[in-house]
């Protein structure tokens, strides 16, 4: 072959490559929503947290628990959707917008905080959870009492989370915050008194205080210094909306909610708001 | 379009990451030249730290090292660096970090710059009486120097992308400051695509630059 065909069939090939890809995509992003909907074939995909203890945890046997998976769950049910029916996939927070969009999953309950931004994007059913940013510090700490205390001292929180420009931009601009990339790494710092307080929502704090090897090391400071509003992120324009809508208000009426709470987050002594009205938003 | 961009220090993040890319190519620049140096040695102590370094150091995932200095280095072992506050203390850890792995190639890239000087150079400065370190620093050196200006660009433009491992532990680079804008403005691909802009406009330049500069010193044989 001479080198000249060589190169054209490489051209042609790549550009074969390149179509393929843009293609599918077109077509994946197009024809999604109508494939994914819940009324055709018993399966539902569901899109929670794989790394939060008592939120959304992928447990090293398979399962799945958490707060975000028994609401899904549930909801799932009122849909009409066996337990065994229920395709959970990671909705890492960076990428829930594009996986409602893309029509990926069916909805999403991932720690899903509902905020303008946001709503442009998808559309949220709930909320469901009223959470607020909180810190845990070591249970023998007695110095940290009031928001204010936490200014001279070490924060930790996870890199880029809204949690952690709370604290540089009003919370505590004169803590030091110490960002990792998860909040295991903030805990092993707590344990070893390299850092005061991790700061987050204070469901997922409880859900790591729960965790028996945390078990009653760490309690939480009981500040609400922020309000968070859980969500059901669903595909803008979704039909889904008012159903999963239906079902979180029957959750809440039948007791289901309340039970989940004490569950989940129950075992680090968590403060929980009760369950929120739908379509309310606390600023 | 670009109007969330506005509220966020876009500059002031990349200053970060030129700043992570400089001081980590000084020092890796230094360390890895002695690493070189030590493999090429004549002892044979210090030809098996030099291997021994390379091997283990260009195979750990930089990550793992990062978050080392971290988790091990800071918070265990108590090592600060100098610093008092936790910024200072985990750009200088980042610096410690990407500087032991990058050095690990520059010590490969500038071996193989050491093997293009032929050895009758090296046999003729023995025997007019030089010693290892003058014939290292007069002979082969710079010649290997001028060889490897190609392959050092790679490392350093490879040493500038992998400053954004030192988001994992909190340095306020660009990556750390791309989480925050994702988290906030759900645009993930404009955003992605605006930091990958800013990357090529640091490392493009480089390349060309560096590039020129393989051509002007290569050593014609």
């Amino acid at each position: 072959m001479n080198p000249l065909r060589t190169s054209r069939a490489l051209v042609a090939a790549a550009a074969a490559v390149v179509l393929s890809f843009t293609s599918a995509g077109f077509a994946n992003g197009a024809a999604g929503g109508a494939l994914r909907d819940h009324d055709d074939g018993d399966e539902i995909t569901v899109g929670i947290k794989f790394d939060q203890p008592g939120i959304g945890l992928k447990t090293p046997d398979g399962t799945y628990t958490g707060f975000d998976v028994d609401v899904a769950t549930y909801i799932a049910k009122q849909l009409g959707h066996d337990p065994a029916d229920i395709v959970w996939k990671e909705a890492k927070s960076a990428d829930r917008e594009t996986l409602l969009q893309r029509g990926d999953v069916d909805f999403i309950a991932a720690s899903y905080s509902i905020n303008d931004k946001r709503a442009e994007k998808v559309d949220f059913a709930g909320p469901y959870l009223l959470a607020h940013q909180d810190v845990l510090i070591r249970a023998d700490d007695d110095s940290i009492k009031k928001p204010s205390d936490l200014n001279n001292k070490k924060l930790c929180s996870v890199t880029g989370s809204t949690s952690a420009q709370n604290v540089k931009d009003k919370i505590a601009p004169d803590a030091q915050l110490q960002e990792y990339g998860g909040y295991s790494e903030c805990l092993t710092g707590l344990e070893n008194g390299v850092i005061d307080a991790v700061t987050t929502d204070d469901s997922i704090l409880a859900g790591y205080a729960a965790q028996p090897e945390f078990k009653g090391k760490f309690k939480l400071g009981g500040f609400k210094m922020s309000n968070e509003n859980y969500g059901i992120g669903v595909q803008k324009g979704s039909e889904l909306k008012a159903k999963i809508n239906t079902a979180l208000e029957k959750m809440v009426a039948d007791g289901s909610w309340e039970a989940a709470v004490k569950k989940n987050f129950g075992p680090a002594g968590y403060q929980n708001e009760p369950a929120p009205k739908i379509g309310v938003i606390v600023q | 379009m670009f109007d969330f961009l506005q509220g966020y220090d876009l500059l002031g993040a990349f200053w970060v990451t030129v700043q992570l890319t400089v001081y980590s190519a000084i020092g890796s620049l230094v360390w890895g030249t002695l690493l070189a140096a030590m493999r090429v040695s004549p002892v044979p102590l210090m030809r098996g730290f030099g291997t021994v370094y390379v091997n283990i150091v260009r195979n750990i995932p930089l990550t793992v090292i990062i978050v080392f200095t971290s988790l091990g280095l800071f918070q265990t072992l108590g090592v600060t660096l100098g610093a008092e506050r936790f910024t200072t203390i985990n750009f200088r850890l980042a610096v410690l970090g990407l500087t032991a792995y990058t050095s690990a190639f520059v010590c490969e890239a500038l071996r193989s710059g050491i093997n293009t000087v032929p050895l009758g150079q090296v046999e003729a400065a023995r025997a007019i009486g030089l010693s290892f370190p003058q014939i290292l620093r007069l002979i082969v050196l710079p010649q290997a120097f001028r060889s490897v200006v190609g392959p050092l660009a790679n490392v350093l433009i490879a040493l500038t992308k992998n400053t954004t491992v030192a988001a994992a532990i909190g340095v306020a680079e660009a990556a750390l400051l791309m989480r925050e804008m994702i988290e906030n403005e759900a645009q993930l691909i404009l955003i992605s695509a605006i930091f990958a802009a800013g990357f090529l406009c640091l490392t493009l330049p480089t390349g060309l630059f560096l590039g020129w500069v393989a051509k002007k010193v290569a050593v014609k044989r």
